[in-house]
């Protein structure tokens, strides 16, 4: 199994990510450095080992159903690059066609 | 539907949970707020936050994994499905993929015909809602991110569905189930349930699957059928005509009454789900499912078997009455008040229902309170007012709202039965009415029901139907 260049462009574009050529074909070959290391690890048996979703082993940790203070809507919209008074703004996703 | 064919459907519903606040943070969980004010770092997704789950979640999900017959998963994970969408700003919608909470329940359903059937339930996982965004203003998209984060859970059926009206009554009887339970007010209109489509088609007898489409964008119980309708219509339409169905998704138009691709550029989905590193998983043990099956209310089928058994009513009141919860209960308030299961389940079915129709009220609303319902009810058993009287009770009722037994009197419409004034009147409408008198005499008994009508009319109403008729019967044979 190997990674092309295809595979990292279309990675990138799921991630919003722009890449130059040439960090195009550097993470092409790191990427496939790591999929070789895994194809050693493949080589151990793990066929009765539970696959592990967490490292540790906590568990249940929950919050009652009680009702915390909201940040105010002049904080909440502080960061955003841009809104209104009452929304945050971003350009239209959805054409009028 | 063309006879030849049969329809493949399953579908996705998303119920939108009633907790008091967010899936992941403590922010009030209500639709209708002004814009951006039940928000906070952890729901708008800033950088570094934590969410911690809350505990209501997984008690709504056990509940109805509980009420539709599905396994609980002693063991649940949390996964992070990936895609960029302004009305998610994490970038992740924090969902279960792997391990969901339920699995393998089904629901049962009554068709038209009268015949049962079972349909699978594949999964119920927990996740959270996006953000709402509003297209319609100028060249920029706005956002509210109230509803973002807001507790949802997404109940996954088999394809077991043949036809529309299958897949209707199953989701029908779903939401019946979630506000029997209490965890989703169930209003498609306000989108607190939200149901997507999953169609194909194929020859009968045929064991393959066809190419399904996914139909999304239906926002009331009649619309999923209709629209389900459409699209097994449009497959039957293209592979008649010696096409092939595309996989894709389709919006339903419902002013049209058609389905219509959507762009295709919104559909390529590559969510690479993960496991959620910052939420530990879940784990329900028996001690855990079995308080949790304790707070279970009684679900509508086993209240339907009771209203049968104990209060006698027949199958066809028992269904109307327990199709919602609101009006089973209204129902056995006003047996509170009387013991006439019988009348209560008919006024409720008839005047009662028919004032929340027209007026489109919820049965929380109705003016008249239960007990007055049943108040009225016992003024007839009692023989103090005829039910035609009853009948002018009700609209001051409704405008008053108060004991049905000061308004008879306020308004004098206590029945009479006193037999000495019932004598006198049907002496006098007999001394009128001699031809009817002779006609009754000659055999034509059927003429009694004009002169019962005689006194009625003279003593507005009032008169105790009963003793008029009696009264009348003797004073005529006392002629022969």
């Amino acid at each position: 199994m190997s990674v092309t260049k295809k595979d990292v462009e279309y990675i990138a574009k799921l991630a919003r990510l722009e890449l130059t050529e040439k960090e195009t074909e550097n993470y092409t070959d790191q990427l496939n450095q790591i999929l070789d290391y895994m194809e050693k690890l493949n080589e151990l048996d793990t066929s009765n080992i539970e696959p592990l979703s967490h490292p540790v082993e906590n568990f249940n940790v929950f919050r009652e159903d009680i009702i915390q203070p909201s940040v105010s809507r002049e904080d909440a919209l502080k960061n955003a690059p841009d809104a209104n008074e009452e929304f945050f703004k971003v350009p239209k996703v959805i054409k009028t066609d | 539907m063309n006879q030849k064919y049969e329809a493949v459907i399953g579908l996705e519903v998303h119920v939108q949970l009633l907790t008091k606040t967010k899936t992941f943070c403590g922010c009030r969980n209500k639709f209708g707020s002004p814009p951006n004010t039940n928000v906070c770092p952890v729901c708008m997704g800033h950088p570094g936050i934590l969410p911690v789950l809350n505990k209501k979640v997984v008690e709504f999900a056990v509940l109805l994994g509980l009420a539709t017959n599905c396994e609980i998963n002693k063991r649940s994970i949390f996964a992070r499905k990936n895609y960029f969408y302004p009305d998610l700003p994490k970038g992740w919608q924090t969902s279960q993929f792997e391990l969901p909470i339920c699995e393998h329940g089904f629901i049962d359903i009554v068709k038209s015909d009268g015949l049962e059937k079972r349909l699978g339930i594949t999964r119920i996982h927990m996740e959270e809602d996006a953000g709402k965004l509003i297209h319609d203003q100028g060249t920029d998209s706005l956002i509210d991110l109230n509803r973002c984060g807001t507790p949802l859970l997404e109940i996954v059926s088999e394809p077991d569905m043949r036809s529309a009206e299958e897949a209707y009554l199953y989701l029908v009887k779903l939401k019946q189930i979630v506000t029997y339970l209490g965890i989703c007010d169930g209003n498609m209109e306000e989108g607190s349930l939200r149901c997507d489509a999953n169609v194909s088609i194929r020859l009968k007898g045929e064991k393959k699957l066809g190419t399904k489409t996914e139909v999304k964008n239906m926002n009331s119980f009649r619309n999923v059928e209709k629209a389900i309708e459409a699209e097994i219509d449009r497959q039957i339409d293209i592979i008649e005509d010696g096409g092939k169905i595309i996989q894709q998704t389709l919006l339903w138009d419902a002013d049209s009454g058609d389905v219509k691709p959507m762009r295709s550029k919104e559909e390529s989905h590559d969510y690479r789900y993960f496991p959620e590193p910052d939420l530990m998983p879940v784990l329900v043990n028996d001690d855990w499912r079995k308080s949790i099956s304790e707070s279970l209310p009684e679900l509508p089928e086993h209240r339907k078997k009771r209203f049968i058994d104990k209060y006698k009513l027949p199958e066809y009141d028992a269904e109307l009455l327990t199709a919602e919860k609101p009006v089973a209960d209204f129902y056995e308030a006003v047996l509170n008040t009387t013991d006439d299961f019988k009348s209560a389940s008919n006024w409720i079915m008839g005047d009662v229902l028919k004032i929340i129709n027209e007026r489109k009220i919820k049965i929380e609303d109705f003016p008249v309170s239960p007990e007055n319902i049943g108040r009225l009810i016992n003024l007839i058993n009692e023989g103090l007012i005829s039910s035609k009287i009853a009948k002018e009770v009700f609209p001051v009722l409704l405008d008053e709202n108060k004991d049905p037994r000061t308004i008879v009197e306020e308004k004098s419409l206590l029945q009479i039965s006193d037999d000495s004034f019932i004598e006198e009147v049907v002496g006098n409408i007999l001394g009128n009415n001699m031809d009817q008198v002779k006609q009754y005499l000659d055999g034509k008994e059927k003429v009694i029901g004009f002169l019962v009508g005689q006194v009625m009319r003279e003593t507005k109403g009032k008169a105790n139907p009963a003793a008029v008729n009696k009264i009348l019967k003797e004073k005529l044979e006392a002629f022969r």
